[in-house]
Order: C-alpha cells, then structure tokens, then sequence
C-alpha cells in the first residue's frame, strides 16, 4: 500500500530567499504527522503547497501516488483547517459545516453537516453565526467543516495557536482523539514544540527550509539528529559540542562516584533557583565557563552563590560534530 | 475640556449660520406663497407640494429616481470587478487606485464637458462615424436620458470603487483559500463568499453614488439640454428663471429628504458604519 | 485565466475613465475647430491666454479660492480637533449631511439667506457671498481628512506635554499641530480644488461682478463648439492634477 502522501524534493523561492529547500517526506495514511519549526522555517509554506494555495518552483506531491502538484484547490482531495479559521461570517455554523458537500452538490447536505457538528460537540450551536461563538468553538466549526468532506489528509496551520493556553491543552487532547476516531491522516503545522510531541506519530522537525529530522518524538527527543533540533525540541546545556538536558542534569553538594558521573562532574556556582511546582530548576554558572540548568526534585534547597557539584549520565549526551 | 468646547465654536457657528439656517429659510418658504415679483409672501399654504403631485412634476420625479437608479445600477456592475481588479493587484493596488481617481479629483465642469464634445453633432464619435461612412448624417446621440447617464456614470464610478475598493481590501484573504479548499471554483467564491460578505461595502457606494446622481444638476443641464429635466434642473429653474420660490423650495425639500434619510440609514445600520 | 479576464475589464475600465479627457487634451491642439484633425496648433492656447473674460474669472476664482480654503482650513481643523477627544454629534451629523445634500439645493437655500439677509442689511451679491458658501460646504472635507490624520495620532503625546507644563493651547500648537500639519496642508488644497472647481452654487450666489472660471467656461460650452475651452480645460486637469497629487503626497506622509 503507498503512501498517502509523499512530497519529493519540494521547493519554493521568494525572489531570492529559499524559502523551502529540497524538502521529502513520506506520510502513511492514519497517522498523526506535525511540521515543527520557528517561524520563518517553511512549515506554513510547506503546508500550503500542499493545499495548493502556492505553487512549488520544483519537486513533486503525490497524494496516494498520483501527482498533485498542477490542480487547484478545489480539485484536490486534501482540506485545510486555517489559523484564523476562515469561518464564513454571514453563513451560521451548519451552513459554514455544509460549505463543502453543498459544492459536490452530495445529498443531505445538511444532515450530514449536522453530523459533523454533532461529532463536535457543537449540534446545539447549529444556528449561531461565527460572530457568535467563542475561539475554540470556531476551531471546532473549522475542522467539523473540513472532516465532514472525509479528505485523504486533513492540513492544520497552527490550528491551536489563537487559543489560551489551557483552552490549548484541551483542544490538543479533542484533536488527538478526532483524528483516532476518524483515522483521517492529519499533518499539523506548529512551533509549540510541546503540542507536536503530545500529538504526533511522526514529527518533522525544520529549520530554514529544510527538514533536519523526521521521527518519532521519543526518536527526536533523545536522539536528536541536530544541534538545532536538540535545541527545538526541548532545553540543553551545551558543553562545547555536547550537550545535556537539565531533566537529566544533576547537581548536588555532596561529589558523585565515579560510576554515576560518566565524564566527571564539575564544580559549578548557584545563580538561582526557580521553583516549578514538583520541580526545581537550579540554574548554576560553571568552573568551566558554561551555563547550565539543572532539574532537581523538590525538598531540596540551594542558595545563591553555593558551590555545588553538577554531573550527568554519558548515555544521556548527544553528540554533534 | 473648555478648550474642546472653543475649538468647535467657528464650525458650529458657520455651519448654523450659512447650512442649517438657509435651509431653514427654504423650509418655511416651501410653505408659503409666490411672491409677484419673485421672492416670498404670506398666506402659508401647501400648495407648493400638492403641485409636486402634477403629472408634469411627478414625470421629472420620476425621471430622476430611474435614471439615478440606473446610473447606480451601472456603477454598481462595473465598479465592482474594477474593485476586485484592485485589491487583487497586489504591490501595484496604490498605483491602480490613484489611476481610477485621478479624473475624479480633476474638474467635474471639465469632465461633462468632455462627453459634451464627444457626443455632439459635430462631436468626436459622430466625426469618426462619418468620416468611416457608416452614417450619412450625425446620430443624435446628445441631449436625451443615454447622455445623462452616461454622463453620471462616467463622473461617479470612482464614488463607488472607493468604498468598494476598502471593503474588499479588508476581506480576509483566508476567506476566499477556504471556500477554493472546500471545493468552490473561483466564480462559484465569488459568488457564494465574496459578494456576499461584501454586501455592506456594497450598498453603502451605492447610496453614494445614488445620492449624487438623484440630485445632479450640472450633467443633466450640460447633457441632457432641456430634454432631461431631473429635479436638481427644476429647482435650478424656480428658483432663477420661473422665480417661484416656494415651488422650488419645496422641489428642494423633497430632494432633501431623500437624501437625509438614505444617508441615516446608512449610518445607522450597523455593517455599513463608518464610511470613512 | 480568470485573472486575465479581470486584468483585460480593468483596462478597458481605465480607459473608459481617462478617454474623454485625453480626446479634450489631444483636441485642444488641433488647428482646426472641430473634431477633424487638421494639424498641430497652440492657437487656441493663446487665444484661452489672451482672453479677458477667462483672465477676469481666473483671477476671481484664484482670490475665492485661497480665502475660502484658508478659512474653511482654520474653521475646519479646529472643529476635527474638538471633535478627537469629545464627540459633538450633531456637529458632525450636520456637515456629513452638509457633503451629502445636493449643490443645487445648498445653492438655492444660500441664496434665500442671503436674498432675505439683504432686506435688512442693503448689500448684494458679490465675491463675499461666494466665500462665505464655498467655506460652507469645504469644512466637511477638510474635517474629514484632519480627522482621519487625528485619528492615527497618539494621545498620549497631548497628554505628556501637558505632564511636562504646556498649558492646553500650547500643547495643541507645539505638539499635536505639527504631527498633523501634512494632514492640514493636504485640506487646504483639497479644499481649494473644491472651491476652484464649483459652479453650481458659485452659479447661484455670485454678483454680476465676480464671475468664476467655471461660470465662464460654462457659458462658453453652453454657447457653442470652442476649443478654446479645451485648452482651458487642460490646462485645469494639469493644474487640478498637480494639487491633488501634491495633496495626495502630503496625506500619506
């Protein structure tokens, strides 16, 4: 069985700014894929082309190995759900959910609309206008919108970012299950590098136009294939090329054996401590020179200025060159 | 704060003294008498407006709302794409829009003058047409109801692309990707996204475009000769030379009204706030 | 491909807008009289040039014009000042109704003021009427364009000079009027382009003495074919052109 979707060497210029470079990716159907990177990486572009609204300058998409890249929007069996939603503000909710099966002229139209919201949590709210109904509800109008024409990839640009952030939280969890229920392949665009590891199955992480790595989030949080996609995906303490998370960084006062500290542990100066709930996060200031982070479990306590000893396991480094 | 109050003092003054007072004055002139010599008198009568209600009058009443209602129509179908043209047009927007209202801001005695040379017997289009040997003799093509409106056309189309222009430039982009997305063709977005959540802009250019074109003086005098009588031409003509005041006063009322009220409604309705 | 077709309507549009000024342009150098071509020639140029009664409109128009504008200016920007911070309703209603009444009928009521005013004070009409209702129906537009600049315009500025010891006045000339003074300016020609062009009221209200440009040129088209009223008509578009895109300028600074 091919893919779903596959993008093969995918490019695209503004004027002289490379805005996607030679990106691949393969895409299996039923799964939960993210483009995670900063803004002014791709993603959004990416996504895009994907969806037609821009036109690639060079490589290939194939939705289930037929080649996408020359048809329109209309004509593609792909749907996007947009940042800002894009709710049609003079139609009311059923009607924005109906857009879609009204333009295939499908049968029960309204019904099916009706489903959709219903799947949604929104059937009560059928009648209201998007003026009408809170941001989560409008992103809840959107993918109902998009999900009830059962495309073959469902696109969401940055679908949760409007949202405050425990609406987000929640919002993560309805997607993730939408998507179960549904088995609609979703590919998500985000620079919350939280929300990509909570979601996906796979992520791609991209930075410049280009993907640096594409693998599970356990993959990608230990085993980094870059500098920067150690970096994006969560906290480091770099030690020259080395570097460290502080959730496996230890620092105490007492020095630790030999068999724990891997590489040897270094003296380091407390310059704060900030409590985070379960958790401290010591920041301290090296001998050596560098800065670091690290997690320790609450009931300890550390003052300013102390001098303590910092280590870590060497099976929890990652190496670039 | 008091100063605010001082600031606003020369406008409230002059705009009592010499807008609301003079029409004041043709209000209450509107219910009076002809005078002899031209001018008012007493008795107070409503005679004035029960002969606005003369099949002769009532004609020109008429005239005017169906060629300002035509006119509107017009500029409404053709300033409409020439909107979208626009605010399509990416880097180049400014450069279109300035190209669209450069005519207007120019001479608006100039720019009927112009159709006045064009249309004439010994006009440019009945020049070309002849010299090409396709008429014998020159088509009439000035003084009639065509010219006015074309001429009305012609002078307030940018009054709608305008307005039209802002509220199609602020449509959400998004809109229009989403409708594509869920399956609409262009035209069937247009129709079922844009021109809709345009509407507001819509309307409010075409009230004005309405308001001017119902109350025209010049293009119908200059295009229209004494064939096209609207009522801007009748007031013109009672209160100069029939020199009867309160005829004209009330004409004037009337006109007045209209307008008023077309410009409250726009104002007051929500969606079309705003029209600056 | 349905952008070429939008892109071809737009042209024609465009042409259909700036068609008839361009024939009038092109005419006005025509040796001959009418609309056959019969060779190049600024005859008419100077014929418009040398004549009295266009000179004598042209002067009167340009002496109205720069009165009206500068008082409908003044009147105008202290009005859009008083109405940023404190909203005077009926002020405003009035001269948005004042844009949007019929010339034909802001016209005829002036002349009933000034007809039933004489009564008592024995004058006529003359340039001074002419001003007087040209500044009337200029200070909407120059209360419009202020305004929007005002609107752009951070209060705060106001209040920290006054924080700082400026009194109120001083504060609006030494702060907020030069932070506005393009907007300012760009009325001013707006408003003198307003009142340069008018003939419908101009038409009603004006003595025997203070005949405008419009009201010459009018009745020379009325009276016949004369090119010498295309030249002066290009020479207006020119002149007219250059304000607004000077006004234009200054509005965007």
């Amino acid at each position: 069985m091919e893919p779903v979707l596959e993008l093969r060497g995918l490019t695209k210029n503004y004027g002289a700014h490379r805005a996607v470079d030679g990106v691949s990716l393969t895409f299996e159907r039923g799964g939960f894929y993210s483009l995670l990177g900063p803004s002014g990486c791709g993603k959004t572009t990416t996504l895009r082309m994907i969806g037609g609204f821009e036109t690639p300058d060079g490589g290939e998409i194939l939705l289930d190995g037929r080649s996408i890249a020359a048809l329109r929007p209309w004509e593609r069996d792909v749907s996007t759900v947009f940042q800002s939603y894009a709710l049609f503000p003079h139609l009311t909710a059923v009607e924005n959910v109906a857009f879609g099966l009204r333009e295939r002229r499908a049968p029960n139209a309204r019904e099916r609309a009706m489903e959709a919201l219903a799947l949604v949590e929104l059937a009560e709210k059928s009648a209201r206008i998007p003026a009408q109904l809170s941001g989560g509800e409008k992103q809840r109008v959107a993918l109902a919108r998009s999900l009830v024409l059962q495309p073959k990839v469902l696109l969401l640009d940055e679908p949760l970012a409007a949202l405050d952030p425990k609406l987000r939280k929640q919002m993560r969890a309805e997607l993730k299950a939408m998507q179960r229920r549904t088995g609609i392949t979703f590919l998500l665009v985000t620079h919350d590098q939280e929300e990509a590891m909570s979601l996906s199955d796979k992520l791609a992480v991209m930075n410049q136009g280009r993907i640096e790595q594409f693998a599970s989030p356990e993959e990608t949080w230990l085993r980094p294939a870059t500098r920067f996609a150690a970096g994006f995906l969560g906290a480091v303490n770099w030690f020259g090329a080395t570097g460290v998370r502080p959730e496996v960084t230890y620092a105490d006062r007492e020095q630790p054996s030999s068999n724990e500290a891997g590489n040897g542990a270094r003296r380091a100066v407390v310059e704060s401590t900030l409590f985070l709930g379960n958790r401290l996060h010591v920041h301290v200031r090296c001998e050596s020179g560098e800065s670091a982070v690290a997690e320790v479990a609450r009931g300890r306590e550390f003052a300013d200025g102390e001098s303590v000893w910092l280590w870590w396991n060497s099976a929890d480094e990652m190496r670039f060159e | 704060m008091k100063l605010r109050s001082w600031f606003l003092l020369p406008a409230r003054v002059w705009m009592a003294l010499f807008f609301a007072a003079p029409l004041a004055i043709i209000g209450a002139y509107s219910f009076l008498t002809r005078g002899d010599y031209g001018g008012v008198e007493y008795p107070w009568t409503i005679e004035s407006y029960a002969r606005l209600a003369d099949p002769l009058y009532l004609a020109i009443l008429w005239r005017s709302l169906w060629i300002a209602g035509l006119s509107t129509a017009i500029c409404v179908a053709m300033g409409f794409p020439l909107a979208l043209f626009i605010s399509r047009a990416g880097k180049r927007k400014n450069l279109y829009l300035q190209l669209v209202l450069l005519p207007f801001w120019t001479s608006f005695l100039v720019r009927t003058y112009a159709w006045l040379f064009i249309l004439r017997d010994t006009g440019l289009i009945n020049t070309i047409l002849s010299a090409l040997h396709i008429i014998k003799s020159p088509l009439p093509l000035l003084y009639n109801d065509g010219a006015v409106l074309l001429g009305l056309v012609y002078s307030f189309l940018p009054f709608f692309v305008l307005p039209m222009y802002a509220t199609l430039e602020r449509l959400d982009p998004a809109l229009a990707e989403a409708a594509a997305d869920l399956g609409a063709p262009p035209w069937r977005t247009l129709w079922r996204v844009v021109i809709p959540v345009s509407k507001p802009g819509i309307i409010a250019g075409a009230v004005l475009v309405f308001i001017p074109c119902l109350g025209a003086y010049l293009t119908p005098d200059l295009l229209g000769g004494g064939k096209s009588v609207m009522l801007g031409n009748l007031v013109q003509n009672q209160f100069t030379t029939a020199r009867d005041w309160p005829f004209g006063s009330a004409a004037s009322l009337v006109l007045m009204l209209a307008s008023a009220i077309l410009l409250v409604l726009l104002t007051t309705r929500r969606e079309t706030k705003g029209l600056l | 491909m349905k952008k070429r077709a939008l892109g071809i309507y737009a042209a024609l549009a465009l042409v259909f807008l700036h068609l008839p000024l361009a024939v009038l342009v092109v005419f006005s150098f025509n040796q001959g009289r009418f609309t056959v071509w019969e060779g190049l020639s600024l005859h008419w140029y100077s014929a418009a040039l040398s004549d009295p009664q266009l000179a004598e409109g042209l002067l009167n128009s340009v002496i109205i014009a720069i009165v009206a504008s500068v008082l409908a200016t003044v009147i105008g920007t202290m009005a859009a000042y008083g109405m940023w911070k404190r909203s005077a309703r009926v002020l405003e209603g009035g001269m948005l109704l004042s844009l949007v009444t019929p010339e034909i009928v802001t016209g005829v009521s002036l002349l009933a003021l000034f007809q039933w005013a004489f009564r008592f004070l024995h004058l006529h009409l003359g340039m001074y009427t002419v001003i007087i209702a040209h500044v009337a129906f200029s200070i909407a537009y120059v209360m419009i364009v202020v305004s929007a600049r005002l609107r752009g315009l951070d209060r705060s500025l106001e209040e920290a000079a006054m924080d700082l010891g400026a009194g109120p006045w001083r504060a609006f000339f030494r702060v907020t009027l030069p932070g506005i003074l393009p907007a300012v300016i760009a009325a001013a020609l707006l408003a003198l382009v307003v009142s340069f062009d008018d003939y419908v009221i101009t038409s009603l209200v004006a003595g025997v003495d203070s005949e405008t440009l419009p009201m010459v040129i009018y009745a020379m088209a009325r009276r016949g074919v004369s090119p010498i009223v295309n030249a002066v008509s290009a020479l207006i578009l020119v002149l007219f052109g250059a304000l607004i895109v000077l006004a234009e300028r200054l509005r965007e600074q």
